[in-house]
């Protein structure tokens, strides 16, 4: 399985297996990462999993659909180049590795 | 002496609460009762993800099986509490357990409201509450061709599409003139019924059913409906039996206040459950949403942890059926006055609802930012002009914090 490391706002990592096609909000959530809310449950109707994702694995990330676009513009932390809500990335064997970070609010 | 929190119910509300008092530094006993024999798990996406085979068992699971251990919560999976003694602070299981408590936290959420036809009770219709009856309704999706929807509420609706999306032939039976018309304005409630039909649903509304058979449903102006699955939603009441029954006061709910304690100090009511005045809708009500649940389980914990902070969150609700994604913000009860952002054509704009001028609620259709700037404005009780409403080059942003 995929190997995920969760860095909370505090600096706290967390290295953890998920199965391929979990979301990262749904990894976080299971696992007990503090700071990600996911208020919604994975619909993409609250921007309360907000993530900053390492540079190195932007690209091979599923594409933003118009909807995450424009719930990651109301997000209460501050919105980057490496913004994405949680619910919307589904973990694929390419992700192996991946590094995300809690911003310090939701 | 380290003090005991029980907690009755692991929807939102319940789960948060047990959450909650941990990261807030409790380090008494927490006991968290539910009557149901799985893990905690969501409720929201029964109705969505999970019946549209999006989402596992799994997936809709609060947390890891491990956090209840982890965080010291003694979580008593398919105990039913039968009894609170409020005078002797303490609670019976049905399995003559007695539980003593120093606070004791009522998250029952509700219960469907049952089908009743000329006085008779319908039994062969199927009820969305808990994961049993998803399951069971999975199950039967699959053996069925022909689905009747009672009730052309959020549930309903949520289900209607879903089954349509499956292949099945659906219709929708509505006594009211318009779809989800307690909650919605017929400007939305419009846009869903023209969806519903594009994609194949049948809707009747102001439609009266004479009876229901095994395998169809008549109605009284005499079509026979073939049926070989009856979903229904319509409607709920609040699980106040056992709070009732101990001298809690209910009405429509339990009865809380600000910070969501009932008339016995050390038992508070939190979410689908209790009800409170509601400073956003300016009425005593019950709201049936996470945000609510979520919202006033951190408010009971605080108080519990002699940090009280009142209840005082914009209540906002939402639901999705097929690409329309509709959020709601603050109450849209009771308004003078409306005004559009967006394209209402294109099925993307808002509704912003005022009273006295002053903004109350926002209903968005598929502009999701419109809805996270709206519980902004709201809280903050800022109220854009309705030349800023309808300018799409303002970002709400700018108004607000």
């Amino acid at each position: 399985m995929p190997q995920i490391t969760y860095i909370e706002n505090n600096g706290t990592e967390h290295q953890v297996e998920l199965p391929l096609g979990a979301t990262l909000m749904e990894g976080a959530v299971q696992n007990d990462i503090k700071g990600i809310v996911a208020e919604c449950g994975g619909s993409c109707m609250c921007a309360t999993c907000h993530v900053y994702i390492d540079d190195k694995f932007l690209d091979l990330l599923p594409e933003m659909e118009e909807e995450e676009d424009e719930m990651l513009d109301g997000a209460n932390a501050e919105r980057r180049e490496n913004s994405r809500l949680g619910c919307q990335v589904r973990i694929s064997k390419q992700l192996d590795g991946i590094i995300v970070r809690i911003p310090e609010k939701q | 002496m380290k003090q005991k929190v029980v907690i009755i119910g692991t929807g939102h509300g319940g789960i948060q609460a047990a959450s909650s008092l941990r990261e807030e530094g409790f380090e008494g006993e927490i006991v968290l009762i539910s009557d149901e024999k799985e893990m905690p798990y969501q409720k929201p996406p029964l109705s969505k993800g999970f019946l549209q085979d999006k989402q596992t068992e799994d997936a809709i699971l609060f947390r890891s099986v491990n956090f209840y251990q982890n965080n010291n919560i003694d979580l008593r999976l398919g105990a039913k509490v039968c009894k609170i003694e409020p005078n002797n602070c303490q609670i019976s299981l049905e399995n003559g357990e007695i539980i003593s408590y120093n606070f004791l936290i009522i998250a029952t959420g509700t219960s469907n409201r049952k089908l009743i036809i000329d006085g008779k009770l319908v039994e062969n219709v199927y009820f969305l509450r808990n994961l049993v009856d998803a399951k069971n309704i999975q199950q039967k999706l699959k053996e069925s061709q022909n689905i009747v929807v009672i009730g052309g509420g959020f549930i309903g609706l949520e289900l209607a599409a879903l089954s349509i999306e499956k292949g099945k032939n659906v219709t929708v039976i509505e006594a009211q003139s318009r779809l989800m018309e307690r909650v919605l304005p017929a400007i939305v409630s419009n846009v869903f019924y023209e969806t519903h039909q594009q994609n194949g649903v049948r809707i009747l509304l102001q439609t009266a059913i004479e009876n229901i058979t095994t395998n169809e449903v008549i109605l009284k102006n005499g079509e026979n409906i073939k049926a070989d699955l009856i979903l229904a939603g319509i409607g709920v009441i609040p699980e106040t039996s056992l709070a009732s029954e101990a001298g809690i006061a209910c009405e429509n709910g339990v009865l809380v206040n600000e910070f969501q304690q009932t008339n016995f100090s050390n038992i508070y009511a939190i979410g689908d459950c209790a009800n409170h005045f509601n400073a956003f809708a300016n009425k005593n009500l019950r709201l049936e949403s996470v945000q609510n649940a979520v919202d006033q389980a951190k408010v009971a914990v605080n108080h519990i942890l002699g940090k009280p902070q009142p209840y005082h969150t914009v209540p906002w609700f939402w639901t999705n059926q097929y690409h329309l994604k509709l959020q709601m913000a603050g109450i849209n009860s009771d308004y003078d006055e409306t005004h559009f952002r967006g394209d209402i054509e294109g099925q993307k704009f808002s509704v912003f609802y005022y009273k006295n001028q002053k903004l109350v609620a926002v209903d968005s259709l598929n502009r999701p930012a419109d809805h996270l700037a709206a519980r902004k404005l709201i809280q903050n009780g800022i109220s854009p002009t309705f030349e800023q409403v309808a300018d799409l080059a303002l970002k709400f942003g700018e108004l607000c914090c």
